[in-house]
């Protein structure tokens, strides 16, 4: 039983990267019925900007984070303006075939930066231990749900309480019906985009925290993927719950590998998509998703 | 001179077809046959003209296009987005070199290096598990099938980095299908020719084959209805398109491309890795089809050379731009280049030519065939 909650911790930890990477996902799908595939390169440009920030001494861990936040949503925020905005109006499959432009090159030039060598986000945690009662759990997976909370909360509030988050929402409603009340969806794709990145920036640190980065660092990334179809592409509750789902799954096929050994070893690289397809089959718009209505 | 002399109306004006048969030909205008011609003889001479290693390259080129023409089916006729492209190949690539593998070796190997057994067996293997994942794929539309075929391609991967027994396992790979045709043995130097020109010259011919098959497809009745289900696949089904059924061929038939692709790409390396159908394998073959031109055979045959080629572009741009070196240890070497390039490819085109490498071509074509007017 203690072995059982100690994997759930861990996955709750690891899951509230997902989580926070699939907000992104579904905060850009929800303003322009797009799948962003730029968001492991938001994810790895965010993690290599804070291993760098962290190298100067007065910014500290939080401050390189939040700064390398902020600078990873400029970039999504450039981005979006130069390439994305003259697509509107063009297929979708094109504008997310772009996206995987956009990945490609960012990924491409922070792989670059990252050198032959590993780097590290030089969080306070490490891999030290906090002892729950009988559970133990990693520091640094307790920060990131902690974090992935507050960011919850503060992304909830902004939806709720702020003009730009009424007008993000009264363009996922219907883009034509907000332009025509004084909408700016210019400037809504701009918000989605840059609050995608920064998601993405601050996931990655996080998932980077207690390890090293390198070239093989940005599929975590994807596990973004199985996530959003588990929760409904449409549907930022479900990416917090589908996220947290697949981290914990994750968890429990590393810590219970016996049971699954008909999937090979390292049975957890691949059992979120197994998941995504399962629910593809039984629940094509997710656990919390809505349900698409075609016209002809 | 005849077009001037004839008193045929059609000899005259090679836009005007008289009947159905001769608007639907695959060559259906002079210049088009010329252009052929002198194409196939050009490639048929080039073993003699370069040097090995540049074969070698376009070799790979050849094989490029045939899978990127069976994504081309797929993606651009019958408008279904596949990012699985990798693992079809990979299956492929496997069952070639299955059947055509040493006995004596340690991963498996029935030892039949017969090209005519293997070539077929690799396409038939990866379109049986194509129409396998097909009915999946009926079910979804757009992005979702883009991310399920993402995931195919993780899953794929998985498989084979597992299964020691065939692919070698992660470490270590297997060696690429031995190939003979009647006996004689390709992939060696022969009394005549070297390795690579006997490869070229193999995968140019199984290229027109592959090309000249596929656009026939595409003119018949299932490349209408793929079309169809491109173009509106609700409006498709209402007009007695059979959705299930067209879909599960679209993605049979781009699965047998793939896997005559994996198992001939692959021809020209000595050791295969598992890691090597991974995704971008895959974004690599979405690349070459909107490179080229979606919609098009030639396009899709354009695409993959021009991606094939892209490392003579980053050697000479590493020659050119002062900032750019062929030094793996700095930080702008020319695999960073190639990879920018790719990217840089893909939002260059999709921003300012949607039409692709065709979509150039046809514009120079209209450009010169109303010299000096510009209408």
């Amino acid at each position: 039983m203690t072995d059982f909650l100690a994997a759930v911790a861990d996955g709750l930890g690891r899951g509230s990267v997902y989580a926070l990477i699939a907000l992104g996902f579904v905060i850009i799908y929800k303003s322009s019925k797009v799948i962003s595939f730029a968001q492991p390169g938001f994810m790895i440009a965010g993690v290599v900007l804070v291993t760098y920030l962290v190298q100067v001494s007065w910014l500290g861990f939080w401050g390189a984070m939040l700064l390398g936040a902020a600078l990873t949503a400029l970039l999504a925020l450039g981005i979006e303006r130069a390439v994305i905005r003259p697509m509107i109006g063009r297929p979708i499959f094109a504008i997310a075939i772009i996206t995987i432009g956009i990945d490609i090159i960012i990924r491409t030039v922070a792989h670059a930066y990252i050198g032959p060598l590993v780097r590290h986000v030089d969080d306070p945690w490490g891999r030290d231990l906090i002892q729950f009662g009988p559970i133990r759990m990693e520091q640094r997976h307790l920060a990131a749900v902690v974090t992935a909370a507050i960011l919850v909360t503060l992304l909830f509030l902004f939806f709720r309480y702020t003009r730009m988050g009424l007008a993000m929402r009264a363009v996922a409603e219907d883009q034509e019906a907000a332009l025509a009340q004084g909408v700016s969806v210019g400037a809504v794709f701009a918000t989605s985009w840059a609050l995608a990145g920064g998601l993405a920036a601050i996931a990655g640190t996080f998932a980077a925290a207690g390890v090293s980065v390198d070239n093989t660092f940005w599929p975590i990334a994807l596990y973004a993927l199985p996530v959003i179809i588990l929760g409904g592409l449409d549907s930022l509750p479900g990416a917090v719950v589908a996220g947290l789902a697949i981290g914990v799954l994750r968890a429990l096929a590393d810590a219970y590998p016996d049971s699954l050994t008909w999937l090979g070893s390292n049975p957890s690289v691949i059992v979120p998509w197994l998941v995504m397809v399962l629910v593809l089959i039984l629940r094509p718009y997710g656990l919390f998703g809505t349900r698409e209505v075609e016209r002809v | 001179m005849r077009s001037l002399l004839t008193r045929d109306p059609a000899a005259r004006r090679p836009l005007l077809h008289t009947s159905y048969r001769s608007e639907m030909a695959l060559l259906n205008t002079r210049a088009k046959r010329w252009t052929v011609a002198v194409i196939l003889l050009l490639a048929l001479s080039l073993p003699f003209l370069l040097r090995d290693t540049d074969l070698t390259m376009l070799t790979r080129g050849s094989a490029f296009a045939i899978g990127a023409i069976g994504l081309m089916l797929l993606t651009g006729y019958a408008g279904q987005i596949s990012l699985g492209h990798a693992f079809f190949a990979g299956v492929g690539f496997y069952t070639a070199a299955v059947v055509s593998g040493d006995p004596a070796e340690r991963a498996l190997g029935f030892g039949v290096t017969e090209i005519l057994v293997w070539l077929p067996a690799a396409g038939l293997v990866a379109a049986a598990v194509g129409a396998l994942v097909a009915p999946l794929a009926t079910r979804l539309r757009g992005l979702y099938l883009a991310i399920v075929t993402l995931g195919l391609v993780f899953v794929g991967e998985h498989i084979f980095e597992q299964w020691r027994s065939v692919t070698g396992g992660a470490s270590s790979g297997r060696r690429p299908p031995a190939a003979s045709l009647f006996g004689y043995r390709l992939d060696l130097d022969g009394p005549y020719f070297t390795r690579a020109q006997q490869l070229f010259w193999l995968m140019l011919v199984l290229l027109v084959i592959f090309a000249v098959a596929a656009r026939n497809l595409a003119r018949s009745n299932v490349g209408r209805a793929f079309t169809a289900i491109r173009d509106r696949d609700i409006a498709a089904g209402v007009i007695g398109v059979d959705l299930t059924r067209q879909k599960t061929v679209a993605f049979a038939v781009s699965s047998f491309y793939a896997g005559c692709a994996g198992a001939l790409y692959y021809l020209t390396f000595l050791n295969v890795n598992p890691d090597q159908f991974n995704l971008l394998l895959s974004i690599l073959f979405i690349v070459m089809v909107l490179i080229g031109g979606v919609g098009t055979i030639s396009g899709a045959i354009a695409g993959a050379f021009l991606i094939a080629l892209l490392p003579w572009a980053t050697d000479w741009l590493a020659g050119v731009l002062p900032l750019v070196s062929t030094r793996p240890s700095d930080t702008w070497n020319d695999s960073v280049m190639e990879f920018v390039l790719y990217g840089l490819l893909i939002i260059g085109f999709l921003l300012f030519e949607p039409r692709g490498l065709v979509g150039i071509w046809n514009r120079i074509r209209n450009w010169w065939t109303t010299f000096p007017f510009s209408y």
